[in-house]
């Protein structure tokens, strides 16, 4: 099993609170693994640290990839009902490789390919604040891609979305694990996915982490 | 009317300072930084009477100042800059550092005037030259990390957790927002600067929704309310500041009505 991030014996404390002692895992390449755990654990704060290493490598981390090919979608973006951005140009932020200030033809070749793949191309033009919030979390998964990732850490996605976008999200996410190889490390609380689509699932409690291999035999694949 | 130098030093001015605007505007109201504008401006203003008082140009005394407490919020975070107390704070010290600098130079009040509030005959020759010049540089800067700069301000949670530098890029940003400061005062005054850096980018957002567009919108709407400013200040010789505010005003209030009519729709 090839894994993307190794962690050995970690502590990790935040404001003199011990979080993990000795947390031991491994995260497989190319799979969707759930991160899971009560609130207050701190899967956003290990999340954080992880991502932190790259700056800041320390020896009990390993991370099998460049910061520039993960990308980190975060559970809460500032982003009010008057946003004026459109959809369009804000998922366009993602596009990073380039420093030209406009986008170069493979560069909108690209979007526009993430933004068909995402199904926010017949709404591209409209302003991101007046979205929904199934298509919100669409186009900060679509600006994600737009690095072309290969570690994608979605933090809670779908906590806001109804049944419906909630499937439609994971379905596409699947999708991407499947197609592109991507590595997804899902933060999540909700049973019903873990059970659907998890490939592996990261249960954090008690300062300690375990790895556990998800059957989603039931669940057939698209 | 042309056919007086600071006439034409004016225009010329309101060509860059609107490209600027239209650049810088955009970015700020999509930070939502508009206080911290204010308060630079002010900072301004105190830099400008701390440059009279030790006998250089306004210009260097602004350029010192602001430059100095953009580069002290970016390293402090500008969760600070925020704070309502702290904004408090910041505009009182240096507001007050600017009438201390007034009475210790001993200039007539006519020149504190020029400084808070603009005029259409502040510009000579050398002023142009180094307000054009300041212009190139920060557009030069822009055009260099647009893109990181363009993340960085619509999208303050995204990039701070996958965009390279993303500290660097907000410290520049402030440091360009010091230069646009310094140099728009010329024109407009550093009490009124917010009223260019923030009006037409806010008046934008209700009509277009692409960042060119956006962009190019603000630099219509600033460099329409700078030179349709200097025309009516010209022939009525009411303070130019005075016209660009209630321009920039009617623009916004135009943009509201437009964006009521459209969701009414």
């Amino acid at each position: 099993m090839n894994s993307i991030i190794e962690v050995h014996n970690l502590n990790l404390s935040v404001q003199g609170k011990q979080l993990f002692k000795n947390l031991t895992f491994k995260v497989p390449a190319n799979k969707l693994t759930c991160l899971t755990g009560e609130n207050g654990v701190g899967k956003t704060t290990l999340i954080k640290y992880l991502l932190g290493t790259f700056s800041h490598p320390d020896k009990e981390t390993k991370l099998n990839v460049s910061s520039q090919k993960t990308q980190y979608v975060p559970q809460l973006r500032n982003l009010d009902a008057e946003f004026p951005l459109n959809i369009c140009d804000f998922v366009g932020l993602g596009l990073k490789k380039s420093f030209l200030p406009w986008h170069t033809p493979k560069e909108r070749i690209l979007l526009e390919h993430v933004l068909n793949e995402t199904s926010l191309t017949a709404i591209k033009d409209r302003p991101l604040g007046a979205a929904s919030g199934g298509e919100k979390q669409r186009a900060f998964l679509a600006q994600a891609l737009c690095a072309e990732p290969k570690l994608l850490i979605l933090d809670e996605s779908t906590a806001s979305l109804d049944k419906n976008s909630k499937y439609s999200l994971m379905n596409l996410i699947e999708r991407l694990v499947q197609t592109k190889e991507i590595t997804v490390l899902f933060i999540t609380h909700d049973p019903e996915l873990i059970a659907r689509y998890a490939d592996y699932e990261l249960k954090l409690a008690k300062q300690n982490g375990q790895l556990l291999r998800k059957d989603r035999g039931s669940h057939v694949t698209i | 009317m042309l056919q007086f130098d600071f006439m034409r030093y004016a225009f010329i001015s309101g060509i860059f300072i609107s490209l600027i605007c239209g650049l810088m505007g955009t970015f700020v109201v999509a930070r939502q930084t508009s206080f911290f504008t204010h308060t630079l401006s002010e900072i301004g203003f105190s830099g400008a009477t701390f440059g009279i008082f030790i006998g250089t140009s306004p210009l260097l005394g602004m350029i010192i100042f602001t430059l100095a407490s953009a580069i002290f919020i970016g390293f402090s975070g500008e969760r600070l800059s925020r704070r309502e107390a702290s904004i408090s704070v910041f505009s009182g010290v240096f507001i007050g550092l600017g009438i201390l600098f007034l009475s210790l130079s001993n200039k007539q009040a006519n020149y504190a005037t020029n400084i808070l509030f603009g005029s259409i005959v502040g510009i000579n020759l050398n002023n142009l030259y180094s307000l054009i010049c300041l212009s190139i540089f920060i557009l030069i800067v822009i055009t260099v990390f647009f893109r990181q700069l363009a993340y960085n301000s619509f999208d303050a949670i995204g990039s701070q957790y996958n965009q390279r530098f993303n500290t660097l890029i907000s410290i520049i940003f402030l440091a360009l927002l010091a230069l646009t400061i310094s140099i728009t005062a010329q024109i407009i005054g550093s009490l009124l600067i917010f009223v260019l850096l923030t009006i037409p980018a806010s008046a934008a957002k209700y009509f277009v929704h692409s960042l060119k567009k956006m962009i190019l919108l603000t630099t219509v709407f600033s460099l329409f309310g700078i030179w349709f400013g200097l025309y009516l200040a010209y022939i009525t010789d009411w303070p130019v500041s005075f016209f660009i505010t209630i321009i920039e005003a009617t623009i916004y209030a135009s943009s509201m009505l437009f964006q009521r009519v459209t969701t009414l729709r």
